[in-house]
């Protein structure tokens, strides 16, 4: 009877483990099935295991650079697959097979992951570059695991540490006599200004304070109506959004009739990177940085952080950013010097784009070509200037700063978890060597 | 390509290219067009085009007409330069042996197994230094004679045809650069020296 007994419940037990495991198989429950920790770029997206891997076939290069081509691209990689394809670097090859992202960022490995997802000792360099010092005497001596760290170099993007960069931007002053970012360039308008009365939702859709708001912002300065965002039929020529349905809660897609760009951007950071991956939205509470804890189930779209209605880019810039961030860096913005200059800009006492805002640093405005014409956007992509940190020197801290202030103040963790609070305590190393290299001096125009 | 490539695997051999062999007679003429020939005919194509690039785009531009142009950061004149990090520089062009690079870059990402490169003995660039016994040798027969070498050998397990041609400093652009960066091991080229060689390379297979 016993035997029986304890048949029957190994029998249950077991169906209801298979029943469980067959029902992990969908959705986040996939989680069971990982086989370690998944790297903080890449946690969001851990349930959908099809993005990386392919029956039968590991993970592909292309599951890779579906993602991140673009940016590879865009940062000039320093090592493109492209450049170890030559037979005569088989040799390289065995050492560092460089023509694959999995041979130095594999996943679930969080033992040995180090930032940037990589999986490599960090003394990784050298299998290629021992002889370094042969080349250049100056980095006799140095550490082999020292290249990145000493915020000199990094594997793929350069561009804020090339030699030629640094040596145009030697000696500059630690602040420009007139520090600002530049205005943005606008998105066209949609049609003439609106006012209240002409608000064209359903009767009853809109509370008046939610009228009031739209009436004050920039959409309806910019001719955008109700129905432009929220669908319905009832404006003629008020473009794709306006022939659906109407509904009370638009989503991003809403927002790309006009923001494209800006979309496109916000699904590439870790703000929207589940929107693009076919996910549900972001909240804070599945972040692994420190959040408030009001703010944990906030599902980040376009409106949680420039509001439903408002548009208010002041609050996109600092407050909404401060309503979910509860990092030490977030946390000591308020009265840094940045924010001080924040604050006085608001209230006038300094002149336009003089502000240094959470956003002036991780959304920066951004000078593009839009077909030959210079236009300056507003970089959704937080993480474009942070990967790694030193690309933020270009857009951002070049504006204001001198070169040799901005890479000596981001290679400080602690001046940064202090938000800038002080000047670096010693200049770049990487402009150091620069300038001791006397690399001639650039032709000027006449 | 590939079907010339496969063509050029049994032409190869018959005309004894598995060993090392300087520029000379022509092997006899045949319906097929021979490892060397294909080339003499490739090399041909980059050299013109490295050429032209240099003289008639960098030289003329940087050099000649000293080009200004507007720097939209600072808003402000700047004169048209070629330069190594050319891409995160509004308006710069790249160096003229990097514009061969970025070519054989892309002619290796399909699927002839054609590669062409920069070789020597002075790099400004340190990878642009001999690395097979092949390369060594024939870069520095290349530099005395002034004339092509052609061989095969043996890379990750597979056979190659290689052949080195001398490259000459066809401008002024290039010997201003190479005499002036602070990374060359030799600062007293003119024109017309020969400052490497261009290997060109091919599976016999």
């Amino acid at each position: 009877m016993r035997r029986l007994a304890a048949c029957a419940l190994w029998i249950c037990a077991s169906a209801a483990a298979s029943v469980y495991l067959a029902l992990s198989l969908d959705g986040s429950g996939r989680a069971i099935y990982l086989p370690g920790t998944t790297t903080s770029g890449h946690h969001q997206i851990e349930e959908r295991c099809e993005l990386c891997h392919t029956a039968g076939d590991g993970v592909r290069q292309d599951a890779c650079l579906g993602c991140h081509r673009d940016e590879l691209a865009e940062a000039d990689d320093s090592h493109a697959p492209e450049k170890f394809l030559d037979p005569r670097n088989a040799s390289m090859n065995r050492l560092i097979d460089a023509r694959r992202c999995v041979t130095c960022h594999l996943e679930h490995r969080p033992g040995q992951t180090l930032a940037m997802g990589v999986s490599m000792p960090a003394d990784f360099c050298a299998d290629c570059h021992r002889d370094v010092a042969a080349e250049r005497p100056s980095h006799a001596g140095l550490p082999q695991g020292g290249c990145s760290a000493a915020g000199c170099h990094n594997y793929h993007d350069n561009r804020a540490l090339s030699e030629d960069f640094l040596a145009d931007h030697l000696d500059e002053p630690d602040l420009a006599a007139r520090p600002s970012v530049p205005d943005t360039t606008g998105t066209p308008s949609a049609g003439p200004p609106l006012a209240r009365a002409d608000a064209d939702g359903p009767p009853g859709a809109a509370s008046a304070e939610v009228e009031g708001e739209w009436a004050a912002s920039s959409h309806a300065r910019a001719g955008v109506t109700c129905t432009a965002c929220h669908g319905g039929a009832r404006v003629a020529g008020a473009g794709p959004i306006a022939a659906r349905p109407w509904t009370d809660h638009p989503g991003p897609e809403a927002c790309a009739g006009c923001h494209a760009g800006e979309l496109a951007g916000f699904e590439k950071g870790k703000h929207g990177m589940r929107l693009a991956a076919g996910l549900g939205p972001m909240t804070p509470s599945a972040a692994r940085l420190p959040m408030t804890d009001q703010a944990a189930h906030r599902e980040l779209g376009c409106a949680s952080c420039h509001g439903a209605h408002a548009f208010d880019v002041r609050r996109a810039a600092v407050d909404a950013c401060l309503g979910c961030h509860a990092d030490q860096h977030s946390l000591a913005f308020r009265g840094s010097p940045h924010d001080r200059r924040w604050q006085a800009e608001q209230e006038g006492a300094l002149w336009r784009g003089s502000g240094v805002s959470c956003a002036t640093c991780h959304l920066p405005r951004v000078r593009r070509l839009d077909g030959g014409e210079p236009r300056v956007v507003v970089e959704h992509d937080q993480n474009a200037a942070l990967r790694p940190i030193e690309t933020m020197v270009r857009p951002v801290c070049a504006a204001c700063h001198g070169v040799d202030f901005s890479l000596a103040a981001l290679a400080d963790p602690a001046l940064v978890r202090r938000n800038f609070r002080s000047a670096p305590a010693a200049p770049s190393a990487a402009m150091e060597l620069v300038r001791r290299r006397g690399l001639p001096t650039r032709e000027k125009p006449p | 390509m590939k079907h010339l490539l496969a063509l050029l695997f049994t032409s190869s051999l018959a005309a004894g290219c598995s060993h090392s062999e300087a520029a000379g007679g022509e092997p006899p003429a045949t319906d097929q067009v021979t490892a060397r020939r294909t080339a003499d005919m490739v090399h041909a194509v980059i050299a013109a085009d490295r050429a032209v690039y240099a003289r008639e785009v960098v030289q003329r531009l940087t050099i000649t007409q000293k080009v200004k142009l507007l720097d939209p950061e600072k808003n402000a004149p700047a004169l048209l330069e070629a330069r190594e990090d050319w891409k995160s520089q509004h308006g710069a062009l790249p160096l003229p042996a990097q514009m061969l690079r970025m070519g054989a870059e892309q002619a290796l990402a399909g699927d002839t197994g054609l590669s062409y490169l920069l070789l020597s003995p002075w790099p400004v660039n340190k990878q642009n230094r001999t690395r097979t016994e092949l390369e060594t040798r024939g870069l520095e027969e290349v530099i005395r004679t002034g004339k092509p070498l052609y061989g095969s050998e043996v890379l990750d397990g597979r056979t190659y045809f290689s052949a080195l041609y001398p490259d000459v400093a066809v401008a002024e652009a290039c010997v201003n650069c190479h005499n002036a960066h602070p990374d060359s091991p030799r600062r007293d080229f003119k024109t017309g020296d020969v400052m490497g060689a261009v290997v060109i390379r091919f599976p016999l297979e």
